[in-house]
């Protein structure tokens, strides 16, 4: 026991500088995650203090300007802080290497640097935070926020620095799965999460540039008066809507294909059985992240623009369904004469496939021009997107955390508490949210502070139903955390799951601090449970 | 069907709002289909092959795909897709096709009203009349920030730009008295960015629109101010209950009649006729201390009679709270 102890990546070596100087790519993931739920608590803080003012509809709690600030920051950090960096920075960085039979990362001082800019950048959006707050919504459409009189410029800033974060990251993970490769470990050999992050990465890298110039430019021409986006300027605001859909809807992709990665590693393993379609859930990841590109303008069909341009970019719009249909077949059916085993993170991959299926499928009405003049910026809006944002991203980030907790932490959580919490996830989520697309359909526009009295009831059950939603995530984080305490190891050469992927057959649970103690050799592909029986084995 | 209606959408009023919904269901069925295939091939697989106590782990089927079921999943779903990209398409186009004998409306969109202006001259604020079974052509703008304005009876909303129109039209099928509301974030008062469009017989509109403005020439000053604190939309900003909304309440400022108001800049004075009509018609040279100044002017909006009726309007509120 003693000396599986000291060589483990957590433990060895120790002192707060061996973590803040670390260039091992596990800690690095480790600080990302830690600080990811940081921000995804104070995003869900906000969250259910807007449910609480919309509970009922006067001004109950919060004055307008309040509330703005709150909606604008729960989607600033959510997005930019939590889901953008926290996937691929937090699950990524400790998965990647390990999956691929690497000693770290392609360039691990980058994956530091990436790091510390990713905290510059979230240092702004406190800055932003303890200095006023933001009022423009997280899209910061012109001309409102080039005359908002609040604090448009750090936020902005923040935006404009966690970007580069995202780009070098996306850099590192692309010449490591290029690169790193033990020999044997062809492209059709590599996990599917693997392949998701290959598409995330390229995404990160092609989409973020435009984000980054959009957010400078806004700068600007609040400093400056450059008068791109002000008409008063002589700007034009429909300009700015283009670029900055140009980046945020591929970011739907950067947020969305890690969760599809996640889901693929889950559902095999649990299942104790060959994915299915293996071929067609790789390539349907990087076609995404391709048509991804060229459907920006379905988030404008309200702004006046072109009839042909409205009608090529719903045509687009549906190219992106037809793959994402299939993906969602496809982990069905992975289960077909498996050994199907009710874990957490099988419960969460469940409930990804319910809860993603019907974002995937409202989205299907939103990219219908017609039906979308009137859905467009109501509630039906926020519901769908929370479908898939939360339903999907969430969901599928707390399956994979519950996945590899043990093996990152070398210890074993709670399960029968982790799986009512995720009981209590799936309910309450859809209890919040479900009565918006109701809300929608009758025309209750989003980003209102108060509203008309018809909209009372169903606002009063989504607010009711956000505790449970709220406190169930609190609780399933603190039963991970609660499982770090003392003489809680695990057994280093546990295997909980029996998962056939390097990470779990070649390395300690935690892992070796240079993954693995001799380099590995490749026996068999990622999910042949059709040749090879992997014991799941789980020991104290 | 009807019931389900009534229950999911504001009425149908537009010529084309029943073909909008009906593209909505044709979605809403196909999806549930979907929907139900997936969640209940889920259970049947996750329960069927379930691993029990006691089960042995054994290497499983090796089957990993299934050309025809693949096929399937393709093809059913684009069939489903393309018949909704093309009816959205074809329900657009009517949507956005002007009939040639539209009433032309302009509509200005500014923080935090709606301003709306009829063809034979006449204004109103946040109040649309228009004639029923009778196409009406709206062209938008906005004075500052984005806002897009929506009808949802109408099931058509469009974004009103501050530097070029946009055009949405709609044909009222009944009479009533319908919800316009804002749907682009334009900042505090978004959300009380309300409106009301009010469809009338032919004939009603037509008496309506003659008469706008020259029937409050008959009634008492303070009577007109109260019915033009909500047809101005001042109301948006300013309670009569003594509570701050966006600017300050017309009670508070009734209260303190001849003291001292002090302003943003250090500056005070005392509060009296010339006040009011100065803050009215130029609101931004004198900000109340502790409110942002973001009243429009109502220049030209008001003419002197109606700037008399506020005025008076107000002071009656003092006189009202004391009894």
């Amino acid at each position: 026991m003693a000396e599986n102890q000291k060589q483990n990546y957590l433990t060895h070596p120790k002192g707060i500088m061996s973590w803040l100087l670390t260039l091992d790519h596990k800690r690095i993931g480790l600080m990302y995650l830690f600080g990811g739920i940081a921000f995804f608590f104070l995003g869900g803080v906000l969250a259910l203090g807007m449910r609480l003012e919309l509970a009922a509809p006067g001004n109950d709690f919060v004055s307008n300007d309040t509330y703005n600030n709150m909606y604008t920051l729960h989607g600033a950090i959510m997005i930019f802080l939590f889901i953008i960096p926290a996937i691929p920075g937090a699950l990524g960085n400790i998965l990647l290497p390990l999956m691929l039979g690497a000693k770290d990362v392609a360039f691990p001082r980058l994956n530091l640097a990436s790091f510390y800019i990713y905290t510059v950048g979230a240092l702004f959006v406190m800055y932003t935070i303890i200095s006023g707050g933001v009022d423009t919504g997280w899209t910061f459409y012109t001309p409102y926020s080039t005359t908002s009189t609040s604090n448009v410029i750090p936020m902005t800033m923040g935006i404009f620095v966690i970007g580069f974060s995202s780009i070098l990251t996306g850099l590192n993970f692309i010449a490591t799965i290029h690169k790193m490769r033990i020999p044997g470990l062809t492209w059709y050999k590599l996990p599917l999460f693997v392949w998701a992050l290959y598409g995330t990465s390229l995404v990160q890298i092609t989409a973020t540039p435009v984000i980054a110039i959009t957010m400078v430019l806004l700068i600007l021409e609040r400093l400056l008066g450059i008068g791109i986006f002000d008409p008063a300027l002589g700007g034009d605001p429909v300009l700015y809507q283009h670029f900055f859909w140009f980046y945020s809807h591929p970011a739907v992709y950067i947020m969305i294909l890690p969760a599809f990665g996640i889901i693929s590693e889950i559902i095999p393993v649990h299942s104790r059985k060959k994915v299915w379609g293996y071929k067609f859930i790789a390539f349907s990841t990087l076609s995404i992240a391709f048509i991804g590109f060229l459907v920006w303008g379905h988030h404008m069909f309200t702004s006046g623009q072109s009839v042909f341009s409205q009608i090529v970019f719903s045509f687009i719009t549906y190219f992106v369904g037809i793959p994402t249909g299939v993906k969602i077949f496809s982990w069905m059916l992975t289960m077909y004469k498996g050994q199907v085993s009710f874990t957490p993170p099988m419960l969460y991959a469940l409930s990804f496939l319910f809860l993603f299926t019907i974002g995937g499928l409202t989205g299907i009405f939103l990219g219908a021009v017609a039906l979308d003049i009137h859905l467009h910026d109501t509630y039906f809006v926020v519901a769908h997107f929370h479908y898939v944002m939360q339903g999907g991203t969430i969901i599928a980030f707390l399956g994979g955390l519950h996945h590899w907790w043990p093996k990152s932490m070398g210890t074993m959580y709670n399960q029968t508490v982790a799986n009512i919490c995720c009981l209590g996830v799936f309910l309450g989520f859809n209890g919040t949210f479900f009565p918006q697309f109701l809300l929608g359909l009758r025309g209750m526009p989003r980003r209102y502070a108060t509203y008309d009295q018809q909209y009372a009831e169903l606002h009063n059950y989504s607010s009711f139903w956000s505790g449970i939603l709220g406190l169930s995530i609190f609780i399933s984080i603190m039963n991970l955390l609660w499982s770090l305490r003392k003489n809680n190891k695990l057994d280093p050469g546990t295997n909980p799951w029996g998962g056939m992927t390097l990470e779990w057959t070649h390395t300690t649970s935690p892992p070796h601090p240079h993954n693995f103690e001799e380099e590995p050799v490749l026996e068999h592909g990622p999910y042949d449970y059709d040749k090879v029986i992997v014991e799941p084995t789980f020991k104290k | 069907m009807d019931r389900l209606t009534e229950y999911l959408f504001p009425k149908q009023v537009s010529t084309f709002a029943a073909d909008i919904d009906n593209l909505f269901y044709f979605i809403f069925y196909s999806s549930i289909v979907l929907f139900a295939i997936v969640v209940l091939g889920m259970m049947y697989l996750a329960i069927k092959y379930r691993f029990k106590k006691g089960d042995e782990v054994r290497l499983t089927s090796s089957k990993d795909h299934s050309n025809i079921l693949e096929a399937l999943f393709f093809i059913v779903p684009l069939i489903l897709v393309s018949i909704t990209f093309v009816w959205g398409i074809k329900s657009y186009l009517q949507m956005i096709i002007v009939p040639d004998d539209a009433i032309e409306i302009k509509v200005t969109g500014q923080s935090w009203f709606w301003t709306f202006d009829y063809p034979d001259g006449g204004t109103t604020l946040n109040e649309l009349v228009v004639p029923s079974n009778t196409p009406i052509k709206i062209v938008l703008s906005s004075k500052d920030v984005l806002h897009s304005f929506f009808i949802p009876v109408m099931r058509t909303k469009m974004d009103c730009l501050p530097n070029r129109y946009n055009v949405m039209w709609f044909d009222a099928q009944e009479e009533g008295v319908y919800d316009i509301l804002c749907t682009e974030y334009c900042g505090t008062g978004h959300s009380q960015m309300g409106a009301k469009v009010i469809v009338m017989k032919p004939a009603q509109y037509e008496a309506y629109v003659a008469e706008l403005g020259s029937d409050d020439e008959n009634i008492p000053l303070d009577e007109l101010g109260a019915k033009l604190y909500t047809k101005k939309a001042c109301n948006t900003c300013h309670t009569l209950d003594g509570s701050a909304l966006v600017g300050p309440s017309y009670l508070q400022t009734s209260q303190m009649w001849g003291q001292e108001r002090v302003f943003d800049d250090g500056s005070s004075t005392v509060i009296d006729d010339n006040y009011i009509r100065s803050s009215i018609l130029e609101p931004q040279t004198q900000i109340v201390a502790g409110y942002q100044g973001v009243m429009p002017t109502y220049q030209g909006l008001l003419n002197d009679r109606e700037l008399d009726a506020l005025i008076a309007f107000l002071k009656s509120l003092q006189e009202d709270s004391q009894i």
